[in-house]
């Protein structure tokens, strides 16, 4: 059954509108590549991906490791929306005692497929647990998502060079698929001036991948990327999602600024209207209409 | 029972383990030859990966195959494997996956490589991290039962292992309980607290302080961590003395454990006997001598100890 692009792009902006919610709650943590990532996220859980939330140590799942586990704000975002956990939980983000930890634990919150964050680590579990799967002859898939700046890791490139030769020829790991979200910018600054990973398509395919190229906020594109991963056997695949860092608020967007700063409470509530779509003058009307953003709103104020 | 290196009891063990726990895997990173793992990987080549020289990426494959349900042995040189310690300090112990790590070449004992080669200071790192026991097995016996009990233990979990051959010290009819240190040689003026393949070597610093009226009791301390504090405060707190002998570091090992655990609970004197500084390329035996951790060596610091 084809998706229905235009409720993921409904459930997108919900969680574009949570994630701001539960930055302006934290006081800190990283807008810019969450926004980059999730539409991706979106497609991948409400889309594609296999999973229980009643049961997530299900053995068949499809499993999601967000290496870039500093954008865990989109992460938990889906998680929350797909049931894991309710959204009430949200704005405990990076408050003592919380579930929802700063970058992914997955002992205290369960969804979470392994502790990430510390960056470079991500691909190397996602290789075991797409050898695991196979070794078993079970049907998972395993997505993993890079950071751009993520892989200038040297542990990036051990796995990149491993994971289309490991269980060869019998059990060649084309159950996962690999995404980079490609946003151009890192923490000190534009990837470009840091350290540059041009030419990142060439390299991945030096190494022996299969790279497909897109728009990383179109979610066609997104799906049938997705679609051709799935469809290739005999390697896993690769993924380059082109993306725009802050995507959905104009002063965030391409602002190595936003990379790792909150957003204050009247920043926080403009970045919603803004994600939502809605012009300055037409806000108190929407608010007026629409009480479960008010509500996210007042509670935005009251802080 | 003859002399045996614990890496190649841990070689032997695997492949008996693997027949009967087939989620059993186990990773190298080039190494599979000086790891003992080569007839495992013959034996059952699903179930055994060579990842190349990359032991960051061999231990995420490990803590990936362990969250899938599997019980993954990752090996390689202690001071490669422990060096990777981000790694293991996020995707293995963090995550609480259920990886075994496997560092053989532990000490300065594996000799003329030198110190680029030598896990000196695997031990250290490992008990800084939350959530990883150490074992050290003393000898053939002592390892096999320890690689059975790394199997059915969950979680995360290191054995350090010995390229040199052991002698074995541990009685025919041993047991291995996980966080038991044993009394190899009951004694009453020093406890001699030792662990791996130098125990043998304060067993017999142990006979010589004997001949000189000197009574010690030797420990065995296989696993480094958690301590078997009970009976090192007892011990400790019969003789009054205490000598720590490891083949790693003064700092971190067992002597940093031991001197933590009498310094908050029961303050003794301790003489740490250990690797000072780095190692380096030599006979074997010569840099045990060099370093004080043969018999002569370890009999000689006790007297000094003890003033006799």
């Amino acid at each position: 059954m084809p998706l229905d692009y235009d409720k993921l792009s409904e459930i997108a902006r919900e969680c574009r509108v949570q994630i701001i919610r539960m930055l302006t709650h934290a006081g800190s943590g990283h807008p810019g590549g969450s926004l980059s990532a999730i539409d991706i996220l979106t497609v991948l859980v409400f889309g594609r991906m296999r999973y229980d939330p009643k049961r997530p140590d299900w053995p068949d799942r499809d499993r999601l490791i967000l290496s870039k586990g500093h954008c865990v704000p989109a992460l938990y975002a889906v998680l929350a929306k797909a049931g894991y956990f309710p959204e009430s939980l949200l704005p405990t983000l990076r408050k003592l005692e919380s579930p929802l930890q700063g970058h992914p634990d997955r002992v205290r919150l369960p969804g979470i497929e392994a502790a990430t964050g510390s960056l470079g680590q991500g691909l190397s579990i996602s290789i075991g647990m797409a050898l695991a799967a196979t070794l078993d002859g079970k049907p998972s898939r395993v997505y993993c998502m890079l950071g751009d700046g993520e892989i200038q890791e040297g542990q990036v490139w051990e796995a990149a060079m491993a994971a289309p030769r490991v269980g060869q020829p019998d059990r060649p790991l084309d159950n996962l698929c690999v995404i980079l979200d490609y946003n151009k910018i890192q923490l000190d600054d534009f990837v470009k001036k840091v350290m540059d990973l041009e030419p990142v398509i060439e390299k991945w395919k030096a190494f022996n991948w299969p790279v497909i190229e897109i728009d990383g906020h179109d979610l066609r594109q997104i799906d049938k990327a997705l679609d051709q991963a799935e469809a290739t056997k005999g390697r896993p695949s690769f993924i380059v999602a082109h993306t725009v860092k802050g995507k959905g608020v104009s002063f965030m967007e391409n602002d190595p600024e936003w990379h790792g700063k909150a957003p204050k409470k009247d920043e926080g509530i403009r970045a919603i209207r803004e994600i939502l779509g809605v012009a300055e003058n037409d806000w108190a009307d929407y608010l007026k209409k629409t009480p479960h953003v008010a509500a996210i709103v007042r509670e935005i104020e009251g802080l | 029972m003859n002399a045996k290196a614990t890496r190649a009891a841990f070689g032997e063990a695997l492949i008996e383990i693997g027949a009967k726990e087939p989620r059993v895997v186990v990773l190298d990173a080039d190494l599979s030859k000086s790891t003992m793992t080569r007839k495992f990987a013959n034996t059952y080549p699903d179930r055994a990966y060579n990842v190349g020289i990359a032991e960051a990426d061999m231990i995420g494959i490990g803590a990936g195959l362990a969250l899938s349900g599997k019980i993954p042995f990752v090996c390689s040189f202690a001071c490669f494997v422990v060096g990777r310690f981000e790694t293991l300090r996020v995707s293995v112990a963090y995550t609480e996956a259920n990886v075994k790590i496997v560092g053989t070449h532990a000490g300065i004992a594996i000799g003329e490589d030198g110190y680029s080669q030598m896990g000196l200071e695997d031990m250290a790192c490992l008990r800084a991290l939350p959530n990883i026991p150490i074992i050290q097995p003393v000898d053939e016996t002592e390892t096999k039962q320890a690689v059975a009990y790394a199997v059915q233990h969950q979680g995360p979990l290191y054995l350090r292992l010995t390229r040199q051959a052991v002698e074995p010290v541990s009685p025919p009819d041993y047991r291995f309980e996980f966080g038991k240190a044993v009394v190899l040689k009951p004694g009453e003026e020093i406890t001699i607290l030792g662990t791996g393949g130098v125990v043998f070597n304060c067993l017999e610093a142990a006979k010589l302080l004997h001949s000189e009226g000197i009574s010690a009791e030797v420990v065995n301390v296989s696993t480094v961590k958690p301590l078997d504090e009970e009976l090192i405060l007892r011990s400790a707190g019969k003789t009054g003395h205490v000598v720590t002998v490891e083949d790693h570091s003064i700092h971190g090992g067992l002597g940093g454990a031991v001197a933590e655990l009498l310094g908050e609970f029961l303050p003794t004197p301790v003489n740490r006997l250990g690797v000072v500084g780095f190692g380096e390329s030599g006979d074997p035996k010569r840099l045990y001598a060099k370093h004080g951790l043969d018999s002569a060596g370890i009999a000689q610091s006790v007297r000094k100890f003890l003033n006799r």
